[in-house]
């Protein structure tokens, strides 16, 4: 081989190796992105059924429920037009609590219940995730919108 | 008063800035002494009135002020002493002030720690960081000033986050910030390098010490915030690849590529407009990690102030400073270009694939970080990217830089021949094989392959970082501190990798639910809840239960975990019980009440990993060991070992 050759060589095998890992890392980034739903697109059938997603609402007053002394909770998320059952077992994060905004990372199941395998919320009294904000506005106009009567 | 004083100390402060920016540029380029000296002068009263308004914020701390709006919203009467004083830069206006002193104290140290560098050189630099802590400033005075009164003054404070009431607050985001602004100084010596035209071994030999000392304390901030998460979030993560935690480590990641960078431009003169640029981007990157924490874009414990105008401001700062350092490059870069060639098996080429690999890595972790904000910036859906990304798109480039990292650090310049090495080096490589199927297979237990090639890195790694100061040793040859220094960091670095494959590979965890008396078991360990009450702290009030710990009937630990409720802000907070031994940690977190006395309780199992942490304090000692060495301590005047001086005759 000459000079010439061999830098040929070593510069299709750079190539090809910074191919093969772009193409591991961005499957990868395709595989681990997660969707936020709200409660009224999980409703709607937007969400995924077989695919990890996130899902984001208020726990609604009055929905938790966990027999005592047992991990299992489940609890009902709102938008305030839908609802979500959310199954979960494992310990809750601190600022849990009915009235709160959070986010659950999860799957469904076949009886269209959420399972969550995480549940987030925020370490601050008045926080709420943005993205829950965010969906709740959308909510609210579009509930504003179809009670204004049709001219 | 003093706050007041404080506020126009640093008013004063800001005005010296523009004729430290001033004298330091026009009088490097025109040549005048005289501007020189001046710019020294006002790089000492810039430091001293910045550290007036500092220590006046402080005072209104201690004396409990809360006629100051940001004193009132971040501490209380109650609040320990201690954390008072932390609470100065417990929240965004305070922390841009500190921000703004450890700027002002860095420059300070490049003014008082110039004597072997030109003057006109030592000029542009303090000249481009005057420019720096100006814009800084401003940005306190216009959008985030500390010293806002409140009217009428507020009868108590609303109490510092509980969750920086840790004593690890007091010290990471100091480390962290002189990490990050201690970039600024590479960043401006490149920028002075182009005005000049002149880019040299010399100059190389000037910036090692200043990028090595910045990176120990970013390597130390990034450890000490880890190791914080760790414990007061209460729930063992070490890492969670947040926007925040990411924002940190791109910086970390290409000073650490920087470093390298600069041992090819100061020993072989090459890699010159690669040295600049990456210069150029590690200070950038650090702007960019205070845009994205400061500008509410992300959500977490850091991002405390969400204000448009804000992150504007720092967005324009950040097109600014990085957009006029990219021009100056764009027009200077082919001054710096040179023609020494090297033999592919080289020093050279081994340095150059791990810059590409790290920078490779960065632009991975950037496009996880960045693609969901600009999603929803653009209303185009809201998503978030996942660790096992991170994890995936981290572990390709890192993987072959761990491979290459032994016989990298012994490659000879130009050419490398492994003649007396290459021996010594496959027979490492034998025994950490061995020692990588022994620990997977006997002590822990068979995991994957990954584990293992994991546990064989380390140890390879390990064993070739202490070949060459070993072999010194026996031969009785001088040993300087720039290879201490490499073969300590590169230990470490080897530390961390056991640390990660052992506790990512073997942890264990469990939620359960635990009542006073009984017993539940973790890879064999017993935990006995023994007893459950109430306790007070100094201004939090907290249910503690008390966990014997047993293994085979024999009593390890008593732990006792806490659920805190902190009386002003009404905040719970999970306080890990945690048994800390060389080899694992062992945590108990407790969840929330079930009823009937019984609580939920998290179980961990947490193999080696302390050696994260250790492993990486290790690595920030080897780049402190290597900052030390004689050589940049030396005056050079003539470029001695390189003649490829690239003069620039008109520009």
């Amino acid at each position: 081989m000459t000079a010439r050759q061999r830098r040929m060589l070593l510069v299709a095998l750079m190539v090809i190796g910074v191919g093969a890992a772009a193409a591991f890392a961005l499957s990868a980034f395709q595989d681990n992105l997660l969707y936020f739903y709200s409660p009224s697109d999980v409703t709607a059938g937007k969400a995924p059924a077989d695919r990890t997603f996130r899902v984001g609402g208020m726990v609604t007053e009055g929905s938790f429920h966990r027999p005592t002394g047992s991990m299992e909770a489940t609890f009902v998320l709102t938008d305030y037009s839908h609802n979500v059952t959310v199954r979960y077992s494992g310990v809750l994060p601190d600022l849990f609590r009915e009235g709160q905004g959070i986010v659950a990372r999860g799957k469904l199941d076949p009886d269209g219940r959420f399972v969550a395998e995480e549940v987030l919320a925020k370490h601050d009294e008045n926080y709420m995730p943005p993205d829950v904000a965010d969906s709740l506005k959308k909510q609210h106009q579009d509930a504003v919108r179809k009670s204004q009567p049709a001219t | 008063m003093t706050v007041e004083l404080g506020h126009f100390a640093l008013i004063l402060a800001f005005c010296l800035t523009l004729p430290q920016a001033f004298f330091g540029l026009a009088g490097a380029a025109w040549r005048k002494p005289h501007w020189m000296a001046l710019t020294r002068n006002a790089v000492v009263g810039h430091f001293v009135l910045t550290a007036i308004a500092f220590v006046c914020l402080m005072r209104a701390f201690y004396l409990n002020d809360f006629s100051v709006l940001y004193v009132a919203q971040n501490s209380n009467s109650e609040l320990p002493t201690m954390y008072r004083l932390a609470a100065t830069w417990g929240a965004h206006e305070g922390s841009l002030l500190l921000w703004l002193l450890v700027q002002a104290t860095w420059t300070l140290a490049v003014a008082a720690f110039s004597r072997s560098i030109p003057e006109v050189v030592t000029s542009r630099v303090l000249g481009v960081l005057g420019l720096i802590s100006a814009g800084f400033a401003l940005f306190i005075l216009t959008t985030s000033s500390p010293f806002e009164r409140l009217w009428p003054a507020a009868l108590d404070g609303r109490d510092l986050n509980p969750l920086l009431q840790d004593p690890g607050l007091i010290i990471h985001p100091p480390m962290q910030y002189t990490g990050y602004i201690g970039l600024s100084v590479p960043f401006a010596f490149a920028i002075a390098a182009m005005l000049e035209g002149k880019l040299d071994s010399v100059w190389a030999r000037w910036v090692r010490p200043w990028t090595n000392v910045a990176w120990v304390f970013l390597t130390c901030g990034i450890t000490l915030g880890s190791w914080w998460a760790y414990y007061e979030l209460g729930w063992g993560g070490w890492w969670f690849w947040d926007a925040v935690e990411n924002a940190s480590f791109m910086p970390w990641l290409i000073a650490t590529a920087l470093i390298h960078s600069l041992a090819v431009t100061e020993k072989r003169g090459l890699f010159k407009s690669w040295t600049l640029l990456l210069s150029i981007t590690a200070f950038s990157l650090s702007v960019l990690g205070t845009f994205l924490v400061r500008s509410g874009v992300v959500e977490s414990v850091h991002a405390f102030a969400s204000d448009p105008t804000r992150g504007l401001f720092i967005l324009t700062f950040l097109a600014v400073c990085s957009g006029s350092a990219l021009a100056l490059y764009a027009w200077r870069a082919p001054l710096f270009r040179t023609d020494t060639g090297f033999a592919p098996v080289s020093r050279e080429s081994v340095l150059l694939i791990n810059n590409v690999l790290l920078v490779g890595a960065t632009l991975l972790i950037l496009l996880g970080t960045l693609y969901p904000m600009f999603l929803d910036a653009l209303d185009l859906g809201k998503i978030s990217v996942g660790p096992p990304y991170f994890n995936i798109a981290f572990l390709i480039p890192m993987l072959p830089m761990l491979l290459l990292l032994a016989p990298g650090m012994h490659a000879g310049w130009k050419r490398a021949s492994y003649e007396r090495t290459g021996r010594t080096l496959v027979l490492l490589l034998g025994v950490a094989i061995v020692a990588g199927l022994v620990l997977s297979l006997a002590v822990y237990g068979w995991h994957s392959v990954m584990t293992t090639v994991g546990f064989a890195l380390a140890v390879w790694i390990g064993l070739a970082a202490l070949m060459d100061p070993v072999s010194r040793l026996i031969r009785k040859q001088s040993l300087s501190a720039s290879i201490v220094g490499m073969s300590v960091a590169h230990l470490g670095l080897a530390l961390f990798v056991l640390g990660v494959a052992t506790t990512e590979s073997y942890r264990s965890e469990t939620d359960l639910s635990l009542r006073p008396g009984q017993t539940a078991e973790l890879s064999g360990f017993q935990f006995t809840m023994t007893k459950l009450g109430e306790v007070a702290g100094p201004n939090y009030d907290a249910i503690e239960s008390e966990i014997r710990v047993t293994r085979d009937g024999e009593e390890i630990a008593v732990l006792h975990p806490q659920k805190r409720t902190y009386r002003v802000q009404k905040n719970p907070m999970t306080e890990a019980g945690i048994d800390s031994r060389w080899t694992r940690h062992l945590l108990v977190s407790m969840g929330s009440p079930l009823g009937d006395g019984a609580w939920s309780l998290r179980l961990q199992y947490k193999p080696m990993v302390q050696f994260i942490w250790f492993g990486a304090f290790t690595m920030a000692l080897g780049g402190l060991i290597a900052a030390t060495d004689r050589r940049y301590r030396s005056r050079v005047t003539a470029d001695a070992t390189v003649s490829t001086t690239t003069g620039v005759k008109a520009a």
